[in-house]
């Protein structure tokens, strides 16, 4: 499927604006899944593993709201234009749990269990790319 | 095992300090252990030490004097102290000399570590997107833990609260105001469920110890207190530590579960024994875990052990009785030993305003940090 969209950083997200998907790998010995992509498994040492697109769809496993601007670098942000944001794990089922920004950032409108989805946001300072974020769809 | 002596400890105060060096604090820290144990530089014959940020640590040797002495420079994230302490350690142990030196110290700036995520190992994209922050990972860390365990942020407040009240007792403590509970919880949120006062700040200390084995330790002045085990672990597949991407939905114990079980192992001695114990409380909530990651009680325990007071430095487990990290700050290369010096202090009896009110025969640390490694050590008069 063509990609309708700039990403952060290349081989990291796949599909479509509407419909991402995040390109992970599965362990071809013990199939273990981890994300990003990786060119060896850390539960079993073996070097051959394969792509493997994620679920969409998963449950917040934790979670935090950062406060404060965090420092640049690494951040790309604009001190300006820095509003709190969410981060969590998302864990996708039977597959592997997953960090990524939260699309909220009212500690009262998340709490573990709820059922995340994965959507595309602006990434910070990055002139229009896009990065992964999970969005409640409760 | 031969048995290794704690002979001296030595501080420089933690803190900030414009105009000085790590390797100048470095320096006052060495001297002052020297001094304590009775011995001279020359009479040290293997040495080990490090920093995380504030250069090599055997600059220190062109201060103290050019002995000739092998040191060994040590870097290892936050077990920076704990690996070095087990270098001279083993080396003791292995018969290769009698007496060594051991000495950890830093220097950040203030705010949050700001680490690159190429230094990691991770895409850029990483720390662009607002990702690469320990506060974040402690943060969710302890979310999901008091979650399973029942743990209140009453219970966060109160580790904190305590520290601040040990601290205020230390005259090397960085932190020497007293805050209640009310304070703490009421200071500005960080990362949920973590406030300002629940976090240690980075800055700047330095400690060294002066180890013994065989006749020359029993020869030496100070009250002996015999460095039992040291034991360091990095992290296994499946726990959950900083800078991660992913994780897996298996979970795996954590690397301070397996040096603690460890280092109780090759002391001969139980968690059930300690009578005193300092552990890594880079915020409230690591304090909270760690109590149960090294056995010293079950996990989901803590919220009884803490709110009874049992952890205070009048309790039946008193923890962290220098104030920790909380009080103390956060000098990477440092922490470790702090704690191994507290733990010396309290079981000579020479701890002062903060002495613990029980019986101190046993003591316990573990520092543990990025990215997923973790050093304990047993101590007993």
């Amino acid at each position: 499927m063509p990609v309708d969209f700039v990403a952060v950083a290349a081989g990291l997200i796949a599909g479509s604006a509407e419909a991402p998907e995040l390109i992970g790998s599965e362990c071809r010995r013990c199939g273990v899944v981890a994300f990003p992509r990786q060119g060896s498994c850390a539960a079993c040492t073996s070097s051959v593993v394969q792509e493997r697109r994620l679920a969409r769809h998963g449950t917040l496993w934790t979670w935090t709201i950062q406060c404060f601007e965090p420092k640049s670098p690494p951040y790309a942000g604009a001190a300006e234009d820095f509003e709190p944001y969410g981060v969590g794990y998302v864990e996708l089922p039977g597959e592997v749990r997953v960090e990524a920004r939260l699309t909220e950032a009212d500690p009262e409108r998340l709490r573990i269990g709820m059922s995340m989805e994965l959507v595309l946001v602006p990434a910070p300072g990055a002139g229009g790319a896009l990065t992964y974020a999970f969005r409640p769809d409760d | 095992m031969t048995d290794v002596v704690v002979v001296g400890v030595g501080i420089h105060p933690f803190g900030r300090h414009e105009g000085v060096s790590g390797l100048e604090m470095a320096a006052v820290a060495a001297r002052a252990a020297l001094a304590d144990a009775g011995v001279g530089w020359q009479e040290v014959e293997f040495a080990a030490g490090g920093s995380d940020a504030a250069g090599n640590a055997d600059t220190t040797v062109a201060v103290l004097g050019l002995t000739g002495v092998p040191f060994i420079n040590v870097r290892n994230g936050c077990a920076t102290g704990g690996s070095a302490l087990a270098t001279a350690h083993a080396m003791l142990v292995a018969g290769a000399a009698e007496i060594a030196l051991v000495v950890g110290f830093d220097k950040h700036p203030p705010g949050a570590f700001n680490p690159l995520p190429e230094d990691w190992g991770l895409g850029a994209w990483y720390g662009e997107t607002g990702l690469m922050l320990t506060t974040q990972f402690f943060a969710m860390k302890i979310q999901r833990y008091m979650a399973e365990h029942g743990i209140s942020s009453s219970t966060l407040a109160k580790v904190a609260s305590k520290a601040f009240e040990n601290g205020s007792r230390n005259p090397n403590a960085w932190r020497r105001r007293p805050l209640s509970e009310d304070e703490v919880l009421g200071s500005k949120m960080v990362n949920h469920p973590l406030t300002q006062y629940m976090f240690c700040s980075p800055g700047d200390g330095a400690v060294a110890l002066v180890l013994a084995r065989g006749e020359r330790a029993r020869t030496l002045a100070r009250p002996p207190v015999s460095l039992r085990s040291v034991a360091f672990r990095t992290r296994r597949f499946g726990s959950f530590e900083v800078f991660s991407p992913s994780i897996p939905i298996t979970a795996a114990p954590s690397p301070t579960t397996e040096a603690a079980a460890a280092a109780f192992e090759q002391a001969g001695i139980g968690p059930e024994d300690v009578d005193v114990a300092q552990l890594q409380d880079t915020e409230s909530g690591a304090e909270v875990m760690h109590l149960a990651e090294t056995g010293l009680c079950e996990h989901g325990e803590q919220e009884a052990l803490i709110q009874s007071g049992a952890t205070n430095r009048d309790g039946r487990l008193p923890v962290n009785t220098d104030g920790g990290c909380l009080a103390n700050g956060e000098p990477i290369g440092a922490s470790g030993l702090r704690q191994v010096h507290e733990v010396v202090l309290q079981l000579r009896g020479e701890a002062g305003e903060r002495q613990i009110a029980g019986p101190a025969r046993v003591g316990f640390t573990q520092v543990y940090g990025a990215p997923g490694v973790s050093a304990c050590t047993v101590l007993s008069r």
